[in-house]
This record gives structure tokens, C-alpha cells and sequence, in this order.
């Protein structure tokens, strides 16, 4: 096994176990973080290629993973702020709860 | 293929699953925590410091202590009476499975013409500042207005009340 594979072999083991979070638990607070161990995944690949890619001083695949650190920061802000504002409005962070479109 | 690559390796999904699968949300937090930082040992060592040290400060820094937060305000500290798994949980994993037979499907097809091992790449932070306010400077200002924009927003939907609730 190179290691390149390696790598992306454990990126998509992360990205089945983010999504397997996002999908299969009950909080929002925990589909949150499976969203951002998924986020978390895709820049382990875009790390990876960047280093084993034949032009590492372009720096492309880093940069992409430096702007998608700052965008899934910005994610995580709202979409807590959002669940709190949930919170504060169903007095709870159970999804299947939450069956209303109209509050 | 080296020795600390599969600690490392070890360690990140140890902490994914472990946040995936705990059952008291404090617990997820703290793994979610561990696999971040598995995910920064693993930048370092793909001779990717600035993006291990941002992923740091990022993530473990702020990211978590916002999970913390929000579990502390919503009394995610309590356990919920009927599990902690979604009534459609199977339909979930099934789900995951497909995407990750998928995904390591492709990978594993793929490795003969994936590139092999190559020279450490001589890139300093000094490159990536230079690059940053070169080649990317419109990405990272439109960058700083949505993070900026961002947390306004997430201040102005936290701070919600309803009419007449104060």
C-alpha cells in the first residue's frame, strides 16, 4: 500500500463515520460534528494529494484546504447558533422531535 | 508506510467513531476533540505545518469549545429517555456503509495510477503568506467578509427572542 493511499483510505473511513454520525443520531448538536468530520475528511484528501501531487509549490490543494478550515469555522458559528435558537424555541435538540414545519 | 502513520491513523478513528457512537454528548465532544487533533498530527506529517497548526487553532481551539458551548446551553449533558439513535438509524448506516464501499472501492482501483512517492515539497509559510495575499488575495477577503458576515449572524440568530418574550 503507497502511502498516498493510505491516506485517503482513512479519509474515507472518517467520511463514512461523519456521515454515519450526521445520519444516524438523534441531536443536532451530534449531526454538527459528523458534518465536521466530514469537512474534516475532504481536506485530509486535498492535504494528501497537495503533498503526493506532481506540483506541490503551487500550493492549490492547500489553499483550498486553508479556505475550507476558515468556511467550515464560519459553518460550525451558524450552525450552532441555529440550534440554540431551536432550542430556545422547541426546548429541545431531538431531531425526530422536530416534525413541524411551522413552529 | 510507516509506523506513526498507523498510530496516527489509529488514533483519528478511534476519536471519530468514538463521537459517532458515545452516548453522553460531552464524551462525543471530547473524542470529536481527539480526532481532530489525529487529523492535525496527520497534516504535520504529510510536511503540511501551516495547515496542521491552523487545524489546530481551528478546530481544537474554537471549533470544540463552540460544541461545548452549545451542549452546555441546550443541556445536551442529560441523556435523552428513548436512545440516543434516530428511528431510522439502519436506513443511516446502510447509507455510510454504501458510501464508504464506494470510496474505498475507487481508492483501492485507483492505486497503481495514483502518484507514488515523492521529494518533501520545499514550501515555507513564507510561500503560502506570499501566495495568500498574491495568487488567492480575492478568495481571502471574500473569506474574511463571510466569516465576519458569519459570526454577525450566528450573534443575531442566537440572540432571538420572540415578541414580547423580554
Amino acid at each position: 500500500m503507497t502511502p498516498l493511499t493510505g491516506y485517503l483510505l482513512v479519509a474515507a473511513l472518517l467520511f463514512a463515520m461523519g456521515l454515519a454520525g450526521a445520519l444516524v443520531r438523534r441531536n443536532a448538536i451530534l449531526v454538527l460534528i459528523g458534518i465536521e468530520l466530514m469537512l474534516n475528511a475532504a481536506n485530509l484528501n486535498f492535504i494528501a494529494f497537495w503533498r503526493y501531487g506532481p506540483h506541490p509549490e503551487a500550493l492549490t490543494g492547500m489553499m483550498f484546504a486553508i479556505f475550507s478550515i476558515a468556511i467550515a469555522a464560519a459553518e460550525a458559528a451558524v450552525g450552532l447558533g441555529l440550534v440554540i435558537a431551536i432550542y430556545r424555541h422547541a426546548q429541545t435538540t431531538d431531531l425526530d422531535k422536530m416534525n413541524r414545519m411551522k413552529g | 508506510m510507516t509506523v506513526v502513520f498507523y498510530l496516527i491513523a489509529t488514533l483519528t478513528l478511534a476519536g471519530g467513531l468514538a463521537a459517532v457512537l458515545l452516548k453522553h454528548l460531552v464524551h462525543c465532544a471530547l473524542a470529536v476533540t481527539v480526532a481532530f487533533g489525529g487529523l492535525a498530527l496527520l497534516f504535520l506529517s504529510l510536511d503540511a505545518q501551516f495547515a496542521g497548526f491552523a487545524q489546530i487553532l481551528v478546530y481544537i481551539g474554537a471549533v470544540a469549545i463552540l460544541i461545548v458551548f452549545a451542549i452546555l446551553l441546550t443541556r445536551g449533558s442529560e441523556l435523552p429517555k428513548d436512545g440516543v439513535f434516530s428511528r431510522t438509524w439502519l436506513v443511516g448506516l446502510a447509507i455510510a456503509a454504501g458510501v464508504f464501499s464506494v470510496l474505498g472501492w475507487a481508492v483501492l482501483e485507483s492505486a497503481q495510477s495514483l502518484p507514488q512517492q515523492s521529494a518533501v515539497p520545499a514550501v515555507t509559510v513564507h510561500d503560502i503568506g506570499n501566495a495568500l495575499v498574491g495568487r488567492y488575495v480575492l478568495p481571502l477577503e471574500i473569506v474574511a467578509l463571510l466569516l465576519t458576515a458569519a459570526t454577525i449572524g450566528a450573534v443575531i440568530v442566537a440572540l432571538h427572542e420572540k415578541d414580547g418574550a423580554q
